[in-house]
C-alpha cells in the first residue's frame, strides 16, 4: 500500500499573531513552527498505522522552501519512510494542489492524505483540489479510515452528522479528529530521520488565482462587565436588554 | 452575468446556511446588477422560499446519483449550472457540503476562491474578500484574480437580507460521471442545527468535574434554545462527543452569543471562539485568562451559578 501523506506547516499554536511591511506579511519573527495539527495526528498517523497492519510505504509530501526541512524531519521521525519536497513558496491552495497532484500523478499513490484544514489559512481546501485534478474520489472530514483489501471503510462527518462510506483505491481523503492518536517520535525515530531520503523537486508552471492583499487584526475588546454570584439572573437581563441577543 | 449560489438542503429543506448564502450573493448582485441563481441537488418541499432571500431563479437538480453526498458530482452539476448561466461568482456555505465541494469546483474551473468570507467582497476596482485566518486571530484580504471566483460564506457570518422576491424553478437533470463513493450507512444526528450554525452556544470545560455534571448544561441551553459545545480536554476524556470540541484543532465557531463554564480561556480554545459576538465567561478564577477576552463576566462556582442561571432563563420564556 503506497500512501502520501501531505503535510503543511503551522505556527505554534501558542504564537502570537502579527504583520509586518504595513500589514503584508506574517510576522515569523520568534515563531515556532509545527507540524499542521490535523496534517501530523490524524492524516499522518493513521498511514502509518495502515502501513504498520498492510505493508506498504508512508511518504510525506510538502511544498514549501528550504526553512520547511525541518519540519518535514519531524514527520519522517514519527515514522515516514521518505519525504518529498516541492521547492516553491506556496501562495495560494490551487498552486498548493496542482504541484501535489502532479507528483502524485507521476508517482501513483493508493491513497493521498491530508488534513481537514491548516491552523494557518484555515482554507479547507487542498484536499478537494488534489481529488478534482487527479479525478479521483474526495471523502473530506473523516474521523475513521479502515482497509480491506483494496478497499476504504471511511466514516465521514457531514452536514448534521456522520456517515459510513466506501471507496476502493485510489483516492483522496482529508482527516479530521477520531482519526488516530498523536504520536511522539522517540530518540530512534529522530535518529533514523535524519538519513531517511528527503528529496527535493523543483516545482511545475502554474499561474496564481488569488493572492493576500493584506492583513487585519481584530480590534482589542473592551473591558468585561462583572455580573455578581449572587444575582445570576442579571446576566440574563444584560443580554436581552443591554446585548439583545436573546 | 450571473451570481451562482449553492443551496444545500437537509432532511427535506433548504439549510439555513444556504439561505445565508443565498442572501449573500443578492447582496453581491444588487452591487453588480447581476441575477441571482439558486441550485439545490436532491429534494427540498419548500424550494420557493429561496427567492424570500434572494434568488432569482431555482435550478433543481434531479439526477439520482446525487441521491447521496457526492461531492465530485454536485461539482459537476455546479458547473454545468454555471456555463449555463454564465455565472462570475459562485457562492458556498463554508459548511460541511461547501468545504468538500468547493475546492473540487475551483480546481476544475480554474478559479480563484476564498474560503470562509465573512464580509461582502469589495469590488471597485480590484475583487478582495476578507476572511478569518489563523483560526480567528487575524483576518486577510484576498484578491481573487481569475474571470470566475468562487466564495464560500461562514455561517452566521452575515445578518441575512430578505428580498421577497418569487423565484421560478427549473427542474434539470445534467448528465453526471459515475462516482465510485458508495454511501453505506448514514448516521445522522438528533441535534437540530450543527454547532457551527447554533447562535447560541453553552460550553463547558474541566472546570464541571465529570460528565455526569452535564446535566444543567444541558438544561441552561435548552432553556435559551443554545447547542452545546466543550474544550479539548473534556472531549478527550470522552466526556463529551468529539463534535463538540471547539477551538484551534476543534470547530471554529461564530455564534451571537458563547458562554463559557470552567473553561480556562487557553490560546487555543480562544481561537475558535473569539470570532463570537458576545462572550460570557464564568469562572471560580477571578484571574482565569477567558474573563480578558470576555464582554460579561462571573467569578463563582458553576455548581451554584448554573442552576440559578437555569431558573433565570426558564422563567424569563
Ligand atoms: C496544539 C494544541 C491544540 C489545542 N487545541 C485546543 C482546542 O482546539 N480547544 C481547546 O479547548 N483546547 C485546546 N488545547 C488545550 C488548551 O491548551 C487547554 O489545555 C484547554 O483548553 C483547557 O481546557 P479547560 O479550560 O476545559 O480546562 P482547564 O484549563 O483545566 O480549566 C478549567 C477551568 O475551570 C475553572 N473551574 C474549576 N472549577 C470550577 C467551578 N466549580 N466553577 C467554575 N469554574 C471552575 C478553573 O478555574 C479553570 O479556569 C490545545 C492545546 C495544544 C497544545
Amino acid at each position: 500500500m503506497k500512501i502520501l501523506v501531505c503535510i503543511s506547516k503551522a505556527p505554534d499554536t501558542t504564537s502570537k499573531i502579527a504583520f509586518t511591511d504595513n500589514n503584508t506579511a506574517f510576522d515569523k519573527n520568534g515563531v515556532q513552527f509545527i507540524i499542521n495539527p490535523y496534517d501530523e495526528w490524524y492524516a499522518l498517523v493513521r498511514g502509518l498505522e495502515l502501513k504498520e497492519a498492510n505493508g506498504g510505504s508512508v511518504t510525506i509530501l510538502n511544498v514549501g522552501g528550504a526553512d520547511n526541512d525541518p519540519t518535514i524531519r519531524k514527520a519522517l521521525a514519527i515514522g515516514a519512510d521518505d519525504a518529498v519536497r516541492i521547492n516553491m513558496e506556496p501562495t495560494d491552495a490551487l498552486g498548493v494542489a496542482k504541484q501535489i497532484a502532479d507528483y502524485a500523478k507521476e508517482n501513483t499513490f493508493d491513497m493521498v492524505l491530508c488534513g481537514k484544514e491548516t491552523i494557518d489559512y484555515n482554507g479547507s481546501q487542498v484536499g478537494g483540489m488534489v481529488a478534482a485534478f487527479l479525478d479521483q474520489p474526495f471523502i473530506s472530514n473523516a474521523s475513521k479510515l479502515d482497509m480491506a483489501g483494496n478497499t476504504a471503510t471511511v466514516e465521514r462527518d457531514i452536514q448534521g452528522g456522520k456517515e459510513i462510506v466506501q471507496v476502493d483505491t485510489p483516492f483522496v481523503l482529508s482527516a479530521a479528529k477520531g482519526m488516530a492518536e498523536a504520536r511522539i517520535p522517540n530518540m530512534r525515530g529522530i535518529m533514523a530521520a535524519r538519513t531517511k531520503p528527503l528529496n527535493v523537486v523543483e516545482p511545475s508552471a502554474f499561474e496564481n488565482t488569488t493572492e493576500i492583499a493584506s492583513y487585519e487584526l481584530p480590534p482589542a475588546k473592551g473591558a468585561c462587565k462583572m455580573v455578581s454570584a449572587d444575582n445570576p439572573a442579571e446576566l440574563l437581563n444584560l443580554l436581552r436588554n443591554e446585548a439583545k441577543i436573546i | 452575468m450571473s451570481i451562482l449560489v449553492y443551496a444545500n438542503t437537509a432532511k427535506n429543506k433548504v439549510h439555513k446556511s444556504a439561505f445565508e448564502a443565498v442572501s449573500y450573493g443578492a447582496q453581491i448582485a444588487e452591487k453588480s446588477g447581476d441575477s441571482v441563481t439558486a441550485v439545490v441537488v436532491g429534494n427540498a418541499d419548500d424550494l420557493d422560499t429561496l427567492g424570500k432571500y434572494g434568488a432569482d431563479k431555482v435550478i433543481h437538480v434531479t439526477n439520482d446519483k446525487l441521491n447521496d453526498f457526492q461531492p465530485t458530482l454536485i461539482a459537476q452539476a455546479i458547473q454545468q449550472a454555471a456555463e449555463e448561466n454564465n455565472a462570475s461568482i459562485i457562492v458556498f456555505s463554508h459548511d460541511l457540503s461547501g468545504k468538500s465541494v468547493a475546492p473540487i469546483l475551483a480546481a476544475k474551473m480554474n478559479a480563484g476562491i476564498v474560503t470562509g468570507a465573512v464580509d461582502l467582497p469589495q469590488m471597485d476596482g480590484d475583487f478582495i474578500v476578507k476572511k478569518a485566518v489563523f483560526s480567528g486571530k487575524a483576518y486577510a484580504h484576498v484578491k481573487v484574480t481569475t474571470a470566475t471566483k468562487i466564495i464560500s460564506l461562514t455561517p452566521n457570518a452575515l445578518e441575512k437580507k430578505e428580498y421577497n422576491k418569487t423565484a421560478s424553478v427549473e427542474d434539470k437533470a445534467y448528465e453526471l460521471g459515475d462516482s465510485r463513493l458508495k454511501v453505506v450507512e448514514q448516521k445522522i444526528q438528533s441535534t437540530d442545527l450543527p454547532l457551527t450554525e447554533a447562535e447560541l452556544v453553552v460550553s463547558a470545560g474541566r472546570g464541571l468535574k465529570g460528565p455526569e455534571n452535564w446535566g444543567m448544561i444541558e438544561d441552561l441551553a435548552k432553556a435559551l434554545g443554545a447547542a452545546t459545545a466543550c474544550s479539548r480536554p473534556v472531549s478527550d476524556m470522552d466526556w463529551r462527543p468529539h463534535h463538540e470540541h471547539v477551538g484551534q484543532t476543534g470547530v471554529a465557531i461564530r455564534p451571537n452569543l458563547y458562554i463559557a463554564i470552567g473553561i480556562s480561556g487557553a490560546i487555543q480554545h480562544l481561537a475558535g471562539v473569539n470570532q463570537s459576538k458576545v462572550i460570557v465567561a464564568i469562572n471560580t478564577d477571578p484571574e482565569a485568562p477567558f474573563f480578558k477576552a470576555a464582554d460579561y463576566g462571573i467569578v463563582g462556582d458553576a455548581f451554584e451559578v448554573v442552576p440559578k442561571l437555569v431558573v433565570a432563563a426558564k422563567a424569563m420564556n
